[in-house]
């Protein structure tokens, strides 16, 4: 049940895009057509899914307080939760190299059509983001962490492809010149994000 | 000063090896050197800013803290804020499950986010007693859930182990404007002078409801809530009454002393 | 490019070349440190602090670096440094350090790091590109202060935590507008500023 509670709220609730602002610089870049949008989306999932779990266990096993007593008990004392950053994005640039590679070799139809988008994500602020999220809600076990990531994923993928289907749209309509781009895109992102505003507080 | 130049190949795996070698090295040196020379500062922060707010739960808030430096003529400092916390908490508790005192735990140093995880057998709770203004008052640590991250607060209870005398709250990332309120000082001074226990001395606790009519009454056990931040003010009042729920047998057998 | 003078170089960046209203660089990380004045101009110096050093930083080593691992260089540069800035902060300024929590840590994942090591410190001199570094700092935070100025003022009624708002108009039926608080409203607000610096400069108006 606690599974499906962090799934829902990291999806919706929790988003990413609307109410962190996590990874707008892409989100603004690449939401011009949902295709491509939608591409960046699948990338970004995949790699939260992985880093995520990943970090959590880097971050029980040797980065907090006393993480290091498995080693030996001489270790309890050690904390080396200083280097959080730097373990953390090192993982993640080192996933996004490794995703790419592998993807390349064994699935190069993806690879085809999210090749551009990888190389991006190391410096996806909503990566690194939910790594550091994963470590502030202090989560019990992986499977948890793992949920997070996919749900925080999936939540970045839904703004990007919404935020990409009206841009389409609204390339027919008379927006004041100045505003026209960037500006109406902030404009409409915040907009979508009082709406989202409507699922605060939902319990599962 | 083209790269051309030098003699060396930088693209070389050698190289590259060696690089990344160096620079991990030069990294680990500076960041492990710095953490050594900020960590205490950063300990003293995180204890100063508990000293101050169990302080301000028997009354003597930021403003009066300064008022009494001032009159010694003294800065703010750690070390002020030490010394009158070293005078007016007399002492330090840290009860189990059964209202016992346990030897040898520093009350002060317990981590409650780490501690309620525990189950409620093996936790320990700590008290911090308080002599300010010639009366006496129990300072409860608090520790729970808002809405989006935890929250936490101390309060403090008068002699008679069910009026709230001052309530102090924190949290880490509950919403601006609504549910941050909770640690505004018109939030905290509902609670004063609440019951937590009814005429015949059973528990209560205390119950936070939406748009309360009678905010004035100090015996209903309950308290308004912030409009607007229902979940944020219902995480407050589980959490209070989830951690005063465990100092009851400790209060039963004081009151039987 | 390289032929730029000193001062322009770092004064672009502040209007005609602003990071986040043109270039579009470091959004992520700091739109949800504006609900006040205070933890915006932190977030602001830091970030001046860490694109104007690892500029320097790079710009040093730039003819050492192994090309196949340049990314990773950079971001090892660029995370140190932050640690550094997280460290300084829990420090020397604790309370303003518990209000931008994680945002700190995602300066590394600010694209406009990111974005001035790749675009300018790898081939400049390094006196030039600390103050590119600089200059964008500064830049993105002039529209960080710009943001927080309004939401703080509109939201609660203070700047830097002082009242702000005279009692009287609260008096005859004013009220925060609690809404200027939500995330959303800062988005909002980023699109407004666009809207105005677009307006006053033509030459930034996005072609169809």
């Amino acid at each position: 049940m606690e599974l499906v509670n962090i799934f829902i709220k990291s999806i919706f609730i929790e988003n990413m895009i609307f109410a962190f602002f996590l990874g707008m610089c892409s989100y603004l870049a690449v939401s011009k057509k949902v295709k491509t949008s939608f591409g960046l989306g699948i990338a970004v999932i995949f790699v939260l899914t992985i880093t995520v779990p990943l970090n959590f266990l880097l971050n029980k096993y040797l980065l907090e307080p006393g993480a290091l007593k498995w080693l030996s008990p001489s270790l309890a004392d050690v904390d080396l939760s200083f280097l959080t950053f730097i373990i953390f994005i090192a993982v993640i640039a080192s996933m996004v190299q490794l995703v790419e590679m592998f993807v390349e070799r064994f699935a190069p139809a993806l690879y085809a059509s999210l090749g551009i988008f990888l190389p991006l994500i190391a410096v996806n602020c909503a990566i690194l983001g939910g790594s550091l999220f994963m470590q502030q809600k202090g989560f019990t076990d992986v499977s948890e962490a793992l949920v997070f990531g996919l749900g925080s994923g999936i939540g970045w993928m839904l703004a990007i492809v919404f935020l990409a289907s009206i841009r389409e749209k609204i390339s027919y309509s008379n927006v004041p010149k100045p505003l026209r781009g960037l500006g109406i895109a902030f404009i409409i992102t915040g907009l979508m994000a009082i709406g989202f505003l409507a699922f605060m507080g939902i319990k599962i | 000063m083209n790269a051309e130049k030098k003699s060396f190949d930088r693209n070389s795996n050698i190289y590259t090896v060696v690089f990344t070698i160096v620079l991990i090295g030069v990294v680990a040196v500076i960041l492990a050197g710095s953490y050594k020379f900020f960590k205490p500062y950063y300990d003293q922060n995180v204890r100063q800013e508990k000293m101050t707010d169990i302080l301000y739960t028997i009354g003597l808030d930021k403003q009066k803290l300064e008022e009494s430096a001032r009159a010694e003529g003294l800065p703010m400092s750690y070390n002020l804020i030490k010394q009158y916390f070293d005078q007016y908490i007399v002492k330090q508790l840290a009860l189990n499950a059964e209202g016992k005192p346990v030897e040898n735990v520093n009350a002060f140093g317990v981590n409650l986010k780490e501690e309620i995880q525990k189950p409620v057998e093996k936790q320990v709770y700590p008290l911090f007693i308080a002599e300010y203004q010639g009366k006496k008052y129990y300072i409860i640590p608090l520790y729970g859930k808002g809405l989006w991250d935890d929250i936490w607060g101390y309060v403090a209870l008068e002699e008679d182990w069910k009026t709230i005398h001052g309530i102090k709250f924190g949290h880490k990332g509950e919403t601006p404007g609504l549910g941050a309120n909770i640690t505004e000082k018109w939030f905290e001074d509902r609670f004063k002078g609440e019951k937590i226990f009814d005429e015949s001395g059973n528990f209560t606790g205390i119950e936070i409801v939406k748009q309360l009519k009678d905010k004035t009454d100090k015996n209903d056990h309950k308290v308004d809530a912030i409009s607007g931040a229902t979940l944020t003010s219902n995480g407050v009042g589980v959490m209070l009454n989830e951690r005063l729920k465990h100092y009851v047998p400790y209060f039963e057998k004081m009151k039987k002393q | 490019m390289a032929k730029k003078k000193a001062k322009e170089i770092l004064f672009d960046p502040l209007f005609e070349n602003n990071p986040i209203t043109v270039q579009v660089l470091g959004i992520c990380s700091a739109l949800a440190v504006t609900v006040k004045l205070m933890p915006a101009i932190v977030m602001a110096l830091s970030v001046m602090v860490v694109v104007g050093f690892s500029n320097l930083i790079i710009s040093l080593m730039r003819n050492y670096i192994p090309m196949r691992i340049r990314i990773i260089v950079q971001l090892v540069v660029i995370a140190s440094l932050v640690i550094l800035v997280d460290l300084f902060l829990k420090a020397f300024s604790y309370d303003v350090s518990k209000q931008l929590s994680v945002f700190v840590g995602l300066i590394i994942t600010n694209c406009i790091v990111m974005g001035r090591l790749e675009a300018f410190a790898m081939d400049n001199k390094p006196w030039p590109s600390f103050l590119d570094g600089i200059g964008n700092g500064a830049g993105y935070g002039l529209i960080l202060i710009i943001v927080a100025f309004f939401r703080e003022l509109f939201g609660s009624g203070t700047l830097f935590n002082h009242k702000v708002i005279p009692q009287w108009l609260y008096d005859h039926g004013y009220m925060d507008n609690g809404m200027m608080l939500m995330p959303a409203m800062a988005l909002i607000t980023v699109g407004v500023i666009i809207w105005v610096q677009r307006s006053l400069m033509p030459q930034l108006t996005e072609k169809e």
